[in-house]
């Protein structure tokens, strides 16, 4: 059903452990759009995202997925969620080709062996990642970069209208972000619908259409893309802390300061 | 001697035993290989903890031993998932409270009873050979269901237990297959229970997933090389704990095991020479510095099957030559 909103949060919060870690975040996703969310560790920004796909329940607010309510959404096929890389190796063994067929698990009932479609499905995931001579090696031997490559192929491999990405550049080496990065620019050629999370963009910086800032638990920024984030695209160990360029004015002091002095942090108020 | 061997695997006590094993050996790895992917390798050792327990509650009052078992194991099993649910304790110090409590618990209930501890030493370690009809009966049905689920429900239970968030947004009850799995892993201890006896159950569990792994590289492989590891331990043991009984007293439980890590100790360096293998041949990460040397008069003529390690670096090929990176450009070689 094209025409039907793939994220609307209004006035969301979320509170793990009963800590508040979001607050009043309003966040739209149009079909075919690719929105990042930037902000420092710590900014709620992952929690955020985890939030949209159904990992943590909301404190307050509403969201709707496809224009249902969350809680009572099921077409999980619909959703890909790409998780932090933690997860591609465990315990035992696994062939990239056997965890990206996981992906498929949404589509598939119970009991049924894999038909055409889904093997069709997993192949061109793994060709659109450009790992289909690596199907049948163990996930555990590739880089950080493939792995990340993999859990894409994952979440491709459900054919999902909407992708949700959670940090794919963390610990990635800069040429590997590039070839992500060209991954996610063919896929938003096909018309994705893809949400990612970082808390540096690099080679990924021209591919959004609009991004959203958190900083402690708010959005503080959603609009277009930050000049200063695509200037940062192609210079090699640019590091950007403070993706919000308006933080730069308004702070006073340098991040330098004496061990007995309190940290006169411009946001903490009188500290 | 043969006709004497003939007689004794033909006898009705051993080849009740002989199923027993071969029914216990698929389905302790059927379990114990997702145990493993958890890296929960020592629940089926917690679960057997807590069975003892449930077998001096057996004994004590008189029912089954064998079904109060599997009682006190899928509500301990339970109770080590909800409370690694919660996150609250460290899931190893949760198996430790278990594993102490289970055992302390078994062994008062059993002299409470006032029964003879060797009672209880048939479950501790194992009884085979005194297996009933019934018994046997009771463990074919047990590790039958348990080996449909593991194998039946492989999808599912493979993503719920290699990437838990992921296997949540693709809509699985993640819940439901935790408790799964720990209740099936309760039911492979006391199906267990009579071959290798409760001290020694998750090695049947355990040993030949670990043996498995040190060859395969995919995890359907691992899961039916465990399952048919597993057999070749239990049935082999058994037979052989059967066969030097006739000079000394050699338990069947003890001889599975040793058998099974033997199994381990043997494929071990094959598993350390393909994973060094591996690490040598994993390609040098891409790019090379600006400005470098070139050997313009190099000896030797790199080339496949020329001795030297080739190792993938970009599009090209680097030879590891006396601790050097030689790439082959034109005529010469570049020192990468």
């Amino acid at each position: 059903m094209p025409g039907v909103t793939p994220v609307q949060l209004t006035d969301g919060a979320i509170a793990l452990g009963g800590r508040p870690i979001v607050r009043g975040v309003d966040l739209v996703v149009d079909t075919g759009e690719f929105v990042t969310v930037l902000g420092p560790n710590g900014s709620g920004k992952s929690t955020l995202i985890r939030a949209l796909v159904g990992l943590h329940p909301l404190s307050r607010g509403s969201l709707t997925l496809f224009g249902t309510p969350s809680t009572r959404f099921r077409e999980w096929h619909r959703l890909g969620y790409v998780p932090q890389r933690s997860g591609a190796a465990a315990g035992v063994p696994a062939t990239v080709w056997e965890v990206v067929a996981a992906g498929r698990l949404s589509r598939r009932r119970l009991l049924r062996p894999l038909g055409r479609a889904d093997r069709a499905a997993i192949q061109d995931a793994l060709e659109l990642v450009d790992l289909a001579d690596r199907r049948l090696d163990g996930v555990d031997h590739l880089s950080g970069g493939q792995q990340q490559r993999v859990l894409i192929a994952r979440a491709l491999a459900g054919e999902p209208e909407l992708l949700v990405l959670d940090e794919p550049t963390a610990g990635v080496d800069l040429h590997h972000q590039q070839v992500l990065a060209d991954t996610l620019g063919r896929l938003r050629q096909r018309g994705a619908t893809i949400v990612l999370v970082a808390h540096e963009l690099g080679p990924l910086a021209p591919l959004a259409d609009r991004t959203v800032v958190m900083r402690d638990g708010r959005a503080e920024y959603d609009g277009p893309p930050l000049p200063d984030w695509l200037g940062a695209h192609g210079a090699p160990g640019d590091h950007h802390h403070h993706p919000d360029p308006r933080a730069h004015r308004t702070r006073p002091l340098p991040d330098l300061t004496a061990p007995l002095d309190r940290a006169p942090h411009p946001r903490d108020g009188h500290a | 001697m043969t006709a004497s061997y003939a007689e004794l695997f033909s006898s009705p006590f051993m080849q009740r035993a002989l199923l027993a094993a071969l029914f216990t050996g698929l389905a302790a790895p059927a379990i114990g290989t997702y145990l493993v992917q958890r890296r929960l390798s020592l629940m089926g050792d917690g679960i057997g903890h807590v069975a003892v327990t449930g077998v001096a509650l057996g004994l004590l009052t008189g029912l089954s031993p064998t079904w109060t078992a599997v009682v006190v194991a899928i509500l301990g099993a339970v109770a080590i998932e909800v409370i690694r649910e919660r996150g609250t304790t460290n899931g190893d110090l949760v198996l430790a409270l278990l594993f102490y409590g289970g055992l302390a618990g078994g062994v008062l209930l059993t002299g409470l009873g006032g029964q003879a501890t060797t009672r209880l030493q048939q479950f501790l370690f194992g009884s085979i050979t005194t297996a009933s009809a019934s018994d046997v009966l009771v463990t074919m049905a047990l590790a039958t269901i348990v080996v449909l689920v593991g194998v039946g429900l492989s999808p599912q239970l493979f993503a719920a237990s290699q990437d838990p968030d992921f296997a949540r947004v693709a809509g699985l009850r993640l819940r439901a297959y935790n408790v799964l799995v720990a209740v099936l892993a309760a039911v492979s201890v006391t199906v267990a229970m009579r071959t290798v006896g409760l001290l020694l159950v998750s090695a049947l569990m355990v040993v030949p997933v670990a043996t498995a792994q040190q060859l395969t590289r995919s995890f359907r492989v691992t899961l039916t090389a465990a399952m048919a590891l597993g057999v070749l331990a239990s049935v082999g043991g058994l037979a052989l704990s059967a066969v030097l009984s006739r000079q000394a007293t050699v338990a069947p439980g003890p001889t599975i095991v040793l058998l099974a890590l033997a199994c381990f100790l043997l494929t071990w360096p094959i598993g350390v020479w393909r994973r060094r293998r591996r690490r040598r041949a994993e390609p040098f990460p891409s790019g090379s510095p600006s400005g470098h040397a070139h050997i313009e008069s190099h000896p030797h003529r790199h080339g496949r099957d020329c001795g030297h390690l080739a190792v993938p670096h970009d599009d090209h090929v680097d030879y590891v030559h006396d601790g050097h990176r030689h790439a082959p450009h034109g005529e010469h070689y570049d020192e990468h």
